[in-house]
């Protein structure tokens, strides 16, 4: 018991407390720079959360950052998981490779991608070589979206192919043989043995996403703080301006439960998509 | 899709050719991944009046100037000691507090341990954003500290020391969670023998099962490191001067002013991740075990 005591100790102060005391401030008006106290409101904020519109935007675009990054990055990475199942030697050296984008931080990643979408960067070059004319990528509301999107996709690669590789390798090879002899082809045993077998790391792997997804900000903090006119702003994103930029801890304390249910919401979703029928 | 399964009885060439097959697609894959980054590399040693034309993938000249530029530029040399004092603080703390919580809550149950371990894992799903303003008004109130008075008004507490910057990083939920898991697959019998000895717990904890737990050990720290090194959220919080800014937070600095210079940039990219990849590189095993062990597990 002692020697869980600092643990507990811990958790209960920097994490129950917090939480409580978040809660408590969503309910308030609370500067800070003016050094008054919080000033009961009681539901204030969420109802005005109801009708603003840079916020109902922010929940937008994180959903559709989510959704969109989601299916692309699950898919490669079974496609890369399965490639990477098969043993052969220096099978290893593809799965290290493989997985450092998500080992890399995500600022240091999204300085390269900030390269790769700038006006003399990567993707106008290849443009250029198409003889099309350069895009200004980041910088329209139409594509900047988009354009964090395909980084994101690019950088759960990784995680989720080791995850999914792990999941593949549980798979007994029996089952395989079996099918085979049973004369089923090669999209019969993808559909019939890998998916089912792949079943709960296959929902493990999205919900995890889902809860990381939803939370995005480093990305946007570097490639596009947000703009376009607020087309990449996340509600992530939007939380810490209002705090820590306009300093209204009680709304942006609101903020950050609605996105707690709404990431739960999502988790929970996922879950109950993936039980075994 | 033949790639995922065997033939029962394949021919060898064609088992040959696919496999081929599989290796050529797998490269090309990899190389695509790694793409960005040998870019990232390539523009870290482009000289910088080279920097916005004939941009190539093996710069004709290179030069270690962007370096130079980057650690003087920047306050990089400084972030880096500033990260890696927390960061080692960090994997301190966890190695010896996330250890023994786990050992304790595998070997050692006591009344309402399973509900206190579940408490503990619930945490793991609260979102950093629901916590982050409460950490903050949290720390910059702590009595006594930056000029605080006993109540902890007037000054500014922990904001902006290295101190303040640790906080969210000394205990981590999911290392309790992981360290339970693997001392739970280790045989009780061991204690038993020690117990029947006469050994006392912790003697048995210290002397047993410790030397025993260097794989999880290994786990708890390289997630601690990363965990400290790789974030960005909480120092951009807490940080509101150098001394207290850490590498992802200098790096952004890089990239905020109008006209970046990608050179210096890239190379302030390459020098913050290294030490990441060195530790990757290394402990490989560990990486991917943590990852994997939690959700096989869980």
């Amino acid at each position: 018991m002692l020697l869980v005591a600092p643990a507990a100790l811990y958790v209960a102060i920097f994490q129950i407390v917090p939480v409580v005391y978040g809660l408590i401030l969503s309910f308030t008006e609370y500067t800070p720079l003016q050094r008054g106290a919080p000033t009961f409101v009681g539901l204030k904020n969420y109802l005005a959360l109801l009708g603003d519109s840079d916020f109902l935007g922010a929940l937008w675009v994180t959903a559709r950052y989510t959704l969109q990054v989601l299916p692309p990055t699950v898919a490669i990475a079974l496609v890369l998981a399965m490639l990477a199942n098969r043993p052969f030697r220096g099978v290893g050296i593809f799965r290290s490779a493989l997985y450092v984008p998500h080992i890399v931080s995500l600022t240091a990643v999204s300085m390269v991608w900030l390269w790769m979408y700038s006006q003399n960067g990567l993707f106008n070059e290849i443009l250029g070589v198409l003889d099309m004319s350069p895009q200004r990528w980041l910088n329209e509301p139409s594509s900047a979206l988009n354009g964090v999107s395909a980084m994101r996709i690019w950088k759960a690669l990784g995680s989720n192919m080791v995850l999914l590789l792990a999941g593949l390798q549980t798979i007994p090879k029996t089952l395989y043989e079996a099918a085979s002899i049973d004369g089923a082809g090669a999209w019969h045993r993808f559909r019939h043995v890998t998916l089912p077998g792949l079943r709960p790391m296959l929902v493990y792997v999205i919900a995890t996403d889902i809860i990381y997804l939803s939370q995005s900000f480093a990305e946007i903090f570097v490639l596009t703080s947000g703009g376009p006119l607020k087309s990449t702003t996340t509600v992530n994103y939007l939380i810490y301006t209002e705090a820590f930029e306009h300093s209204n801890m009680g709304s942006a304390s609101a903020m950050a439960f609605v996105l707690f249910a709404f990431i739960a919401g999502l988790t929970l979703i996922a879950l109950r998509g993936g039980r075994e029928r | 899709m033949t790639t995922t399964a065997r033939r029962r009885r394949p021919a060898r060439s064609h088992l040959r050719r696919s496999r081929g097959l599989n290796m050529a697609l797998l490269l090309v894959a990899t190389l695509l991944v790694l793409f960005p980054f040998l870019w990232m590399v390539s523009i870290a040693f482009t000289p910088a009046d080279q920097a916005f034309r004939d941009v190539s993938l093996f710069p004709s000249d290179p030069t270690l100037e962007n370096f130079t530029t980057a650690l003087t530029v920047g306050n990089l040399d400084r972030a880096f000691l500033n990260s890696t004092v927390v960061a080692l603080v960090a994997v301190a703390t966890n190695c010896v507090v996330t250890v023994s919580a786990g050992y304790a809550f595998a070997h050692l149950p006591f009344r309402g341990s399973t509900v206190l371990f579940y408490c503990l894992l619930a945490t793991a799903a609260i979102p950093v954003a629901v916590t982050l303003i409460p950490l903050f008004l949290m720390v910059s109130s702590v009595p006594f500290a930056g000029g605080n008075d006993a109540l902890g008004r007037g000054g500014s507490g922990l904001i902006d020391t290295l101190g303040g910057l640790s906080i969210p990083y000394l205990v981590g939920t999911m290392s309790i969670f992981l360290a339970r898991q693997f001392f739970l697959s280790m045989s009780r019998d061991l204690a038993e023998a020690a117990r029947i000895d006469g050994a006392s717990e912790l003697r048995i904890f210290r002397s047993v099962y410790l030397p025993l737990s260097t794989p999880i050990i290994a786990v708890v720290a390289v997630f601690a490191f990363t965990g400290v090194w790789d974030d960005l959220l909480w120092p951009l919080v807490i940080s509101s001067s150098p001394r207290s800014q850490t590498v992802q937070l200098a790096l952004t600095g890089f990239s905020q002013s109008g006209n970046i210079q990608y050179g210096p940039l890239m190379a302030a990219a390459l020098l913050v991740t290294l030490p990441v990849l060195v530790v990757f590189l290394f402990n490989q095993r560990h990486f991917i075990s943590g990852l994997s062990e939690g959700a096989v597990k869980g």
